[in-house]
């Protein structure tokens, strides 16, 4: 690892330099009220002060709505044609907190636990991860309980902190070696910062070791109606989350062609596991819940060996109905 | 390995890696044309189905158990079993009912179109651990079809097997699926096949039995002597059933039953068929009655 520090208009600069390159630069914009994710022309679109964007950054690997093939049909014949994977942009994520980049450990995991699923795979591939440290934190914030941390650099090519008059940059990867090497000069000798100086403290919440040991018997306990009986059921929390990989596999079909789309999808809703026949596994909102909070905390951690949550808090703030994970968590 | 050198003797291909699709894309699915369509029952269809690429013919192989994700384009996909044979060649079978958007329009494809499927996905029934056993098979309605697979498997090499025994049910004689094979099977001195109706869903000229399943089966009391018990059908026919061969002495262990749950993508990625943690498109469709057992009632 190879640390160094940069100014803000070194950093400008160096940014502009990766634009000018024809990668896709992803950061923070200002967007109405909100702070969120979207492609950049110059990179003084970017905002630096916000404490969390309204949706992770999981987009760039795993879009909305992604295209898995195309078909037409003629009189009875089809013709298909695959998803075109090396036509992904090469792409930068920047200033994504250590929350967000560790995501991506999840949802590797879940897209490659048995077999891979090379769509996800083919944009990792092409997608450097520029983390910015945190220096502040809400109350929803809760990294520090589940093994993360505000200078976590889990996920991250490189990592920056803002420190006095510029940033603090950790180059961690060769692909974020790779990406400096577009502008070495805006690249300063390390001053010798302190990083943990300038990190937020978070301390933590609960302990995620006895939350995962009491899970295990948890499943006929009453607490999962105790604790959704105010969900509506609206999947927020899954949109916003950096780890929920959930999916449908929709068509978008006009006349003879049409395209097969993976589209996000909650299992908070109840029409994501209701058969045919009318039976539904998981009738009601307390059954979905605590899937959703055993798939996180049990079952990922049981089948691959990682948690399905990064501690960034987004389901918090977006709950309609103010459930508060970390709340729900530390009351088990 | 010991599992691959039974199937091989058993007469089915071991193949390398039958899951992998040549694409790197799991989501693209073969190009399937509809070679024979058979309607079962009302509302109910076989198609046959070749594959349209040579080699994904020749390089495909899948074992008894085993699903798949079939395509309508334009509508979407939908889950079944391969309801054929894996000792049978050169083609695959699925039989579905016509009940959503997907099925429907599956439904109005005829000989000569084409239509998806990807697969095979999932775990196996494991027949070559039943060599030298009785078999006991215990269908209801439109569940048939999973076990149709592994009847025939077991049929086409039937000296690895003792008795064979099948107890069928539907709601009434109209709904009986693959009628000329049970007359097949009914035929062969080395099958014992009994088919039941529903109280009401008999025709005048009914020669089998007219109850449901569990009480049939209690009526047939078959020896759970070195039998094991293959068990498909709605919830409420397992749910009375389980406790019937329970009474007769099977062990859960020797019991097998297939679950169904939605699906999307097949492989353990799309978050929907889990029952606790294990996936039913991955661990299952496939389980033990002691297996169910230890699973969380959320199937």
């Amino acid at each position: 690892m190879k640390k160094c520090f940069i100014s803000l208009a070194g950093l400008q600069r160096w940014l502009n330099v990766l634009i000018d390159t024809q990668k896709h630069l992803y950061a923070p914009v200002n967007k109405g009220a909100k702070v969120d994710f979207g492609r950049v022309a110059s990179a003084d679109e970017i905002v630096f002060d916000h404490i969390q964007t309204t949706q992770s950054a999981k987009s760039v690997a795993f879009p909305r709505t992604d295209v898995l093939f195309s078909y037409e049909k003629e009189k009875g014949k089809v013709q298909l044609e695959n998803a075109d994977l090396t036509a992904y942009p090469e792409t930068v994520v920047f200033g994504l907190h250590p929350c967000d980049a560790a995501g991506f450990n999840p949802l590797g995991a879940i897209f490659n636990w048995d077999y891979k699923d090379e769509l996800y795979n083919a944009r990792m591939e092409r997608t450097v991860v520029i983390t910015l440290a945190c220096t502040k934190a809400d109350e929803y914030c809760f990294c520090t309980s589940v093994n993360g941390g505000p200078g976590n650099t889990v996920g991250s090519d490189i990592q920056l902190t803002p420190v006095k008059d510029g940033f603090l940059a950790e180059i961690l990867t060769e692909k974020g070696e790779a990406l400096v090497k577009a502008d070495e000069a805006a690249f300063e000798a390390d001053r010798g910062d302190v990083k943990e100086k300038y990190l937020v403290k978070l301390p933590e919440k609960f302990d995620i070791k006895t939350v995962q040991e009491k899970l295990q018997t948890a499943f006929e306990s009453p607490i999962w109606k105790a604790q959704s009986q105010r969900c509506i059921g609206c999947g927020a929390c899954a949109y916003v989350c950096p780890t929920c990989a959930c999916f449908d596999i929709q068509e978008d079909a006009h006349g003879t062609k049409g395209k097969r789309l993976r589209c996000w999808d909650s299992c908070g809703f109840a029409l994501f596991t209701l058969h045919t026949s009318g039976h539904n596994p998981r009738q009601t909102q307390a059954q979905r819940w605590r899937q959703r909070l055993l798939h996180k905390f049990s079952y990922m951690p049981d089948r691959l060996s990682v948690r399905g949550c990064t501690g960034c808090g987004r389901c918090s703030r977006a709950c309609p109905v103010d459930m508060n994970i970390a709340e729900h968590l530390r009351s088990i | 390995m010991d599992n691959l050198q039974h199937i091989e003797e058993n007469g089915i291909s071991t193949s390398p890696n039958p899951h992998i699709p040549k694409s790197p894309n799991l989501y693209l699915p073969y190009l399937m044309t509809v070679e024979k369509v058979t309607q079962e029952a009302p509302g109910v269809k076989t198609f046959r189905l070749k594959f349209q690429d040579e080699e994904a013919a020749e390089q495909f192989s899948f074992r008894a158990g085993q699903f798949g994700e079939y395509s309508a384009f334009g509508d979407g996909e939908s889950t079944f079993c391969i309801a054929s044979s894996p000792t049978r060649k050169g083609y695959i079978e699925c039989t579905f009912r016509e009940a959503g958007k997907v099925t429907s329009s599956l439904a109005r494809l005829e000989e000569g179109d084409t239509m998806g499927f990807r697969g095979p996905f999932g775990n196996t029934f494991p027949i070559d651990q039943w060599k030298g056993k009785n078999l006991l098979f215990i269908a209801g309605g439109i569940a048939l079809p999973p076990m149709r697979c592994v009847i025939w498997n077991a049929l086409d090499t039937r000296e690895n097997f003792k008795d064979v025994s099948i107890l069928y049910g539907a709601k009434s004689v109209a709904d009986l699926v693959y009628k000329h094979e049970l007359k097949e099977w009914e035929d062969r001195p080395d099958v014992k096949l009994v088919t039941t109706v529903d109280p009401g869903g008999e025709t005048p000229d009914w020669k089998g039995e007219v109850g449901f399943v569990p009480s049939v089966l209690e009526k047939m009391n078959p020896s759970s002597e070195n039998t094991v018990a293959i068990v498909c059908g709605p919830p409420v026919m397992i749910k009375f059933t389980f406790p019937v061969l329970e009474k007769l002495g099977f062990k859960p262990e020797n019991i097998y039953t297939t679950l169904e749950n939605r699906m999307k993508c097949g492989v353990g990625k799309c978050g929907r068929c889990n029952v606790g943690k294990l996936y039913v498109c991955k661990d299952g469709p496939v389980f033990t009655g002691a297996e169910l057992q230890a699973l969380p009632p959320e199937y």
